[in-house]
């Protein structure tokens, strides 16, 4: 019954300029499955995915304190190159950012930041994300328009093919439907249950039924603290703690 | 009854042509700047017409010969000179405040770009004839010892320092455009690309130059119409001598000098004021082709990125 921990946060504390926006937070993110981060808004949540990019980096402001172990490799305290690290976590945020180039280049763009620019091998390379991000179909036949010509849905899913092309094995989504129809939205949901398999998926959101669908593990926060974590069964239909159920009962978003 | 008293009718009515009248001000105020650009281009046009009724626009623009007492009226001098001042003013102008807003948005802190906005606000609004003074004193003889170390002699007036001048003038406002251009781009934008593995300085060349490459061409062409119409400045330090200049050290006389420096006086030559008023068609007609020119190319880049 044992699983594997792929993302094991320990004591992490996180402060920009004079506030403390993560506090003492404590999460096991299992291997191979989708852990769902549920919390009102404003408590933490984005900060925490970005913590785990280190794309928090980019504010001199921000101070932060404890381990985050990525298969034993504490990224916050490591001698690695931080774009490798970066490379091994896909990040879907929000809303899709397209990077302003074609359809084609933005998922071969992380390839050829590496180095790898040979047309044929690209080529296929691009096809296999964009078919994996169930894209391909749709856009087999203007690779090369800009990627902005694209619906939103579209570019939600080639933001993914994007993340995917540079061989993670983790995926970050911040609220990924949040921007999308109920169409667009299903299959990003449907596309992170059959990725599981594969990756470990780390999926925030704001949506209680969209937690009951895909969550197999909950973390619920609360003003920068985990107030309760655990398979999704338990969290989702019995809480320990009072905040986590007033949550759930919709007493405040 | 004592609540519907006529008061409030007049009153409404009273708005009510207030209304109007505001409105069809409103609407002659925007006709009328619409038309401006015609109208200051139609009066060019008739004022110089004699000229262009005697000569073809054409030999008008192509002529090195500026003769006014023989009649001889060569505008390639002025064009020249323009091109080169504003050409290299530009150049250099476009670099340095591409550079200076990447900085100041990407690598500097906060509260440093925060400083930096009052002293650009500063250096656009000085008035022209100072920055022609400290060109006077300081950027002619720094040309003139710049030739000297090429081994070449000059006074220093030339194409040369008019451009510095002039750079150092329009900096100030591309820096301005371009540090709003980097601001306005999503954060998450970078961190898409600093998430699939590029550095910093990667997704700057790759990414955030590419998004903001429509507001770089704004920024271009706001310099390039203030560089080209530009006077006071230029003027005082650029040599003004009529001959077609050939090399970035010898002295120059653009366009606007030109209508400067001349306008009111000899104008009992015959044909002169027209010569001047046609100089003054070509100045407003290259920066309205220009603009006209980088919109289009604008509407294209949008569709791109
Ligand atoms: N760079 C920053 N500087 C100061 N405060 C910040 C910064 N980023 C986020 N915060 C604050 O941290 C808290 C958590 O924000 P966030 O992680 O975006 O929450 P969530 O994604 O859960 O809505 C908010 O109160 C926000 O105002
Ligand atoms: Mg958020």
């Amino acid at each position: 019954m044992s699983e594997t921990i792929k993302i094991n946060i320990r004591d992490l504390n996180l402060h920009a300029g004079k506030n403390h926006i993560l506090k003492n937070v404590n999460i096991s993110v299992p291997k191979n499955k989708i852990t769902v981060i549920l919390g009102p808004s404003g408590c933490g949540k984005t900060t925490l995915l970005k913590t785990l990019n280190r794309l928090t980096d980019l504010n001199p402001e921000i101070r932060v304190t404890g381990s985050i172990q990525i298969d034993e490799e504490d990224i916050l305290h490591t001698t690695s190159d931080i774009h490798d690290i970066r490379k091994r976590m896909g990040l879907l945020s929000q809303r899709p950012y397209p990077l302003p180039m074609s359809i084609f280049n933005n998922v071969a763009f992380g390839l050829k930041i590496s180095g790898r620019r040979r047309k044929k091998i690209l080529h296929k390379r691009v096809e296999h994300y964009l078919r994996q991000a169930s894209l391909w179909d749709e856009v087999q036949h203007r690779l090369r328009e800009p990627a902005i010509s694209l619906s939103i849905g579209q570019q939600q899913r080639l933001c993914l093919a994007r993340g995917l092309a540079v061989d993670p094995d983790i995926i970050l989504a911040d609220e990924p439907t949040s921007a999308l129809d109920p169409v667009s939205s299903a299959a990003i949901e449907e596309k992170f249950i059959e990725l599981k398999n594969n990756y470990t998926i780390v999926v925030v959101t704001h949506i209680l039924r969209q937690a009951r669908r895909i969550a197999d593990h909950v973390v619920f926060m609360y003003m920068g603290e985990v107030v309760e974590q655990g398979p999704a069964a338990e969290i989702l239909h019995n809480p320990q703690m009072e905040k986590t159920r007033q949550y759930l009962n919709g007493a405040f978003y | 009854m004592k609540e519907r008293p006529i008061g409030p009718k007049i009153f409404s009515l009273n708005r009510y042509l207030k209304d109007r009248v505001g409105e069809t001000w409103m609407i002659i105020a925007f006709v009328m700047v619409l038309l401006l650009p015609f109208i200051v281009g139609a009066g060019l046009y008739l004022k110089s017409r004699i000229l262009l009724q005697e000569h073809s626009i054409w030999t008008l623009l192509v002529s090195g010969n500026w003769n006014p007492q023989k009649g001889e009226f060569g505008l390639a001098p002025f064009i020249v000179s323009s091109l080169w001042v504003t050409a290299l003013a530009v150049l250099i102008a476009v670099p340095v405040s591409l550079l200076s807003a990447i900085h100041l948005t990407q690598y500097a802190r906060k509260w440093f770009l925060n400083a930096m906005h009052p002293v650009i606000d500063i250096l656009a609004g000085l008035p022209s004839v100072i920055y022609g003074v400290w060109g006077v004193l300081v950027v002619v003889p720094f040309v003139k010892r710049l030739a000297e170390w090429f081994d070449i002699s000059v006074s220093g007036y030339s194409i040369l320092a008019g451009a510095i001048v002039l750079a150092i003038m329009i900096i100030p406002f591309i820096l301005n455009i371009l540090i709003e251009v980097f601001r306005t781009i999503p954060e998450e934008l970078t961190e898409a690309s600093l998430s699939l593995g590029a550095t910093h300085w990667q997704t700057i060349k790759r990414v955030l130059l590419r998004k903001a490459v429509t507001g770089i061409i704004s920024a271009v062409v706001l310099g390039v119409s203030r560089a080209f119409g530009e006077t006071i400045a230029v003027l005082m330090v650029v040599g003004n001598v009529v001959h077609i200049p050939k090399g970035a050290f010898q002295p120059g006389y653009p366009l606007p000098a030109l209508i400067a420096n001349n306008y009111g006086e000899m104008l009992s030559i015959p044909r002169y004021e027209a010569a001047l008023m046609l100089s003054a068609l070509v100045l407003f007609s290259v920066v309205l082709l220009f603009n006209f020119a980088s919109r289009i190319a604008i509407v294209q880049f949008e569709k791109r990125v």
